[in-house]
């Protein structure tokens, strides 16, 4: 903080907001609340990894295994790398939203609520630079949460299967680095997926003083949506669901790649990130800051 | 994203309250004109693209038909959008649980091309569609986080099902060949060519302007039976591609009115040569494989008329055929007195299928009539089961001729 801060003393320069960024990006890593969420992200695969290891360890693989479960998690006994692609099939249905949720809706009622907005503000750093700056830091959390979940897979995976070239869903082979270039593409998309929850999550949190309402909200906003996605009458309204192409990161798995459900995904994410972002910054920069 | 310029408005204090007011309010603008765009975005685009038919020079029916005949592609690739909408009743997961089931009874692997296909008797599904000459294809239908292949490749014919990681293997010799592609009646092309094969002196064949599927120029080739009476096909269309004069989109109605009960058009379609990686296939290691058993007659059974097949649970012999064009049925003796079971149910089971259908009789006896939007069964109790895209009332009369 003291860089920025004596930096600040003039108007505020473009480099202010880097480092705003950074104290934000610090103290929001560094919170036990943060750590610990990403510590149940990391189980997940360990999780789902030991218990596929010790359903197929007395002999033949399991099976009809694909009939139920979550994406992928047939093949996660020829090839450990799979257990990423299921680990975030597994968690992005609701436990990494839940995780963004939590950090979103605490971004600026957590401040309000422990009385340190006003702080903020004193400095020059601008109610739309400091909302940005907060948006940002969620975006780095949904990516980070995303690389936790793969890389604690592809940990768990390595230690516990066989890696190599792997299948991809449309029968043809791909080279065991083209498949980690495609995790990584994947993990990407799912951290992109999140984007549009992360800023409806800091609309919310822009509304409330209370960083639990503002968590729990945006939370239970994730689980009615989720709720409405299986509701077949419900179809007309489903392609306007944020969560509803979540999954569509599968169709990087397929050769050649399937981009149509995709491409509607990150569209909509980002039109959500638009509407949000903007209904955020209206209602932020003129909003009576009380505490 | 929000601008910055706005910034100033932290100063609230020195604005009066009513101006303060309405500058509040001014802000939530961005969000709704945000929303505004976005709304006008989906609405407006696709009526956009769809901007007029394009004008190709005239041509008659006839020359058109000669077109499709002539058409030679070898290579493509594309995707295609299937929607099947028969009218079933709607039995959620039960009644795609009873067909796959029946047609896994078979060998049992989810791999297996006659349980697959079963699936696209309902509801809407993407192909993706691959082509390079006589000994090469593939079809892939795509599902949620998993995919069906379907690979030719020289002499080998695979299925692989991602979802459960299982491998059908099976092999194609020069008559097999095109019986594997008669399989897979999922393409345009092999719609229009059932329907064209049907289409005799009964049918009346007209060209009705052009249309813009999957970004090329195409015809339009309308197809209605002349003598509606006794048939349930209402009108068939198939976009045909202006250059290579391969169909691209074929649509069923009903006579009965309502949705199309067969939509199948490509989405996207290329006529380059697909990559050769394509059609290469080796089974997933731990991927269980099953060996196509006996493929000789099986074959006999599983490659044409889907419905009789299911309804009888591959006991059927060789259907038999009356009636000419549309008004054709095909009769199936099953061999099996009682068939299924309009009155002496064996267990749960058939009693409930047996509920399903009405009840009929005439001189031929008596039997259950299963109707769709589009075909029409009727199962008699003497084991014999009429099948055809025709009326209750035309299947009854078939049976009591029949007699």
């Amino acid at each position: 903080m003291s860089r920025a801060e004596s930096l600040a003393v003039r108007a505020p320069s473009p480099l202010w907001t880097f480092g705003l960024l950074r104290s934000e990006l610090v103290t929001t890593f560094r919170r036990w609340r943060t750590l610990a969420l990403l510590g149940v992200l990391a189980a997940v695969p360990v999780l789902v990894g030991v218990a596929v290891r010790i359903e197929t360890r007395g002999g033949a693989p399991s099976g009809r295994g694909g009939e139920g479960g979550p994406a992928f998690i047939a093949q996660i006994t020829n090839n450990g790398l799979f257990l990423v692609f299921t680990a975030l099939a597994a968690t992005l249905p609701f436990f990494l939203p839940m995780a963004v949720g939590v950090i979103a809706g605490d971004a600026i009622a957590g401040e309000a609520n422990s009385g340190t907005l006003r702080y903020l503000l004193v400095a020059p750093a601008g109610r739309t630079r400091l909302l940005l700056t907060k948006y940002v830091t969620t975006i780095a959390f949904c990516l980070v949460a995303t690389l936790v979940v793969a890389v604690s897979a592809l940990a768990v995976g390595a230690l516990l299967f066989p890696l190599g070239d792997l299948t991809t869903i449309s029968g043809t082979q791909i080279t065991f680095a083209d498949g980690l270039g495609r995790a990584l593409l994947i993990a990407l998309v799912v951290a992109a997926s999140l984007t549009g929850l992360a800023a409806l999550g800091l609309f919310v949190s822009t509304v409330t003083n209370s960083g639990i309402a503002a968590m729990a909200t945006t939370v239970g906003l994730l689980i009615t949506v989720q709720i409405l996605d299986q509701i077949p009458q419900l179809h007309a309204i489903q392609p306007y669901l944020f969560s509803h192409y979540w999954l569509s990161f599968a169709d990087l798995m397929r050769e050649p790649v399937y981009w149509d459900d995709l491409v509607k995904n990150l569209e909509l994410q980002a039109l959500y990130a638009a509407v949000f972002g903007s209904a955020a910054w209206a209602r932020f920069s003129a909003k009576d800051i009380t505490a | 994203m929000a601008p910055y310029e706005s910034d100033d408005s932290t100063s609230a204090g020195e604005v009066d309250d009513l101006r303060s007011g309405r500058r509040k309010a001014a802000r939530y603008v961005v969000p709704v004109a945000v929303v505004g765009v976005a709304a006008a975005t989906i609405g407006l685009v696709p009526a956009l693209a769809n901007s007029g038919d394009p004008s190709l020079p005239k041509i008659t029916a006839q020359q058109l038909i000669e077109k499709i005949a002539k058409s030679d592609v070898q290579e493509l690739s594309g995707t295609v959008k299937v929607s099947t909408d028969l009218g079933l009743p709607n039995l959620g997961g039960l009644e795609s649980g009873l067909l796959s089931g029946a047609a896994k009874g078979r060998d049992g692997s989810s791999a297996d091309p006659a349980s697959k296909l079963t699936e696209l008797a309902s509801g809407t599904h993407t192909l993706r569609v691959a082509a390079d000459g006589q000994d090469r294809q593939k079809v892939s239908l795509i599902e949620s986080a998993a995919e069906y292949s379907l690979i030719h490749n020289g002499k080998d014919v695979w299925g692989y099902d991602s979802k459960s990681n299982e491998v059908y293997h099976g092999t194609a010799d020069e008559s097999g060949r095109k019986q594997h592609r008669n399989e897979v009646p999922a393409t345009p092309k092999d719609f229009a060519e059932q329907a064209l094969k049907a289409a005799d002196d009964t049918t009346s064949v007209t060209v009705d302007g052009t249309a813009q599927i999957a970004g090329r120029d195409a015809y339009r080739l309308v197809l209605k039976p002349k003598h509606a009476s006794g048939t349930t096909v209402g009108v068939i269309s198939i976009a045909v591609d202006a250059r290579t004069g391969m169909p691209l989109k074929f649509t069923l109605t009903p006579a009965g009115g309502g949705a199309a009960v067969v939509d199948a058009g490509f989405t996207q379609v290329s006529f380059a040569k697909p990559a050769a990686s394509t059609f290469d296939f080796t089974p997933p290691k731990g991927a269980k494989v099953t060996e196509e058993k006996d493929k000789a007659d099986k074959r006999g059974e599983r490659s044409h008329e889907m419905a009789p097949s299911q309804k009888d649970l591959g006991k059927s012999g060789a259907p038999k055929v009356i009636g000419k064009g549309w008004n054709s049925i095909a009769v199936i003796d099953s061999g099996a007195k009682g068939g299924i079971p309009s009155s002496s149910g064996k267990g749960d089971l058939s009693g409930f299928i047996g509920s399903l259908g009405d009840h009929v009789s005439g001189k031929f006896g008596k039997g259950t009539v299963f109707s769709t939007r589009l075909i029409n069964a009727l199962i008699t109790d003497d084991g014999k089961v009429y099948v055809g895209a025709v009326t209750k009332d035309a299947l009854v009369k078939a049976a009591d001729a029949g007699r």
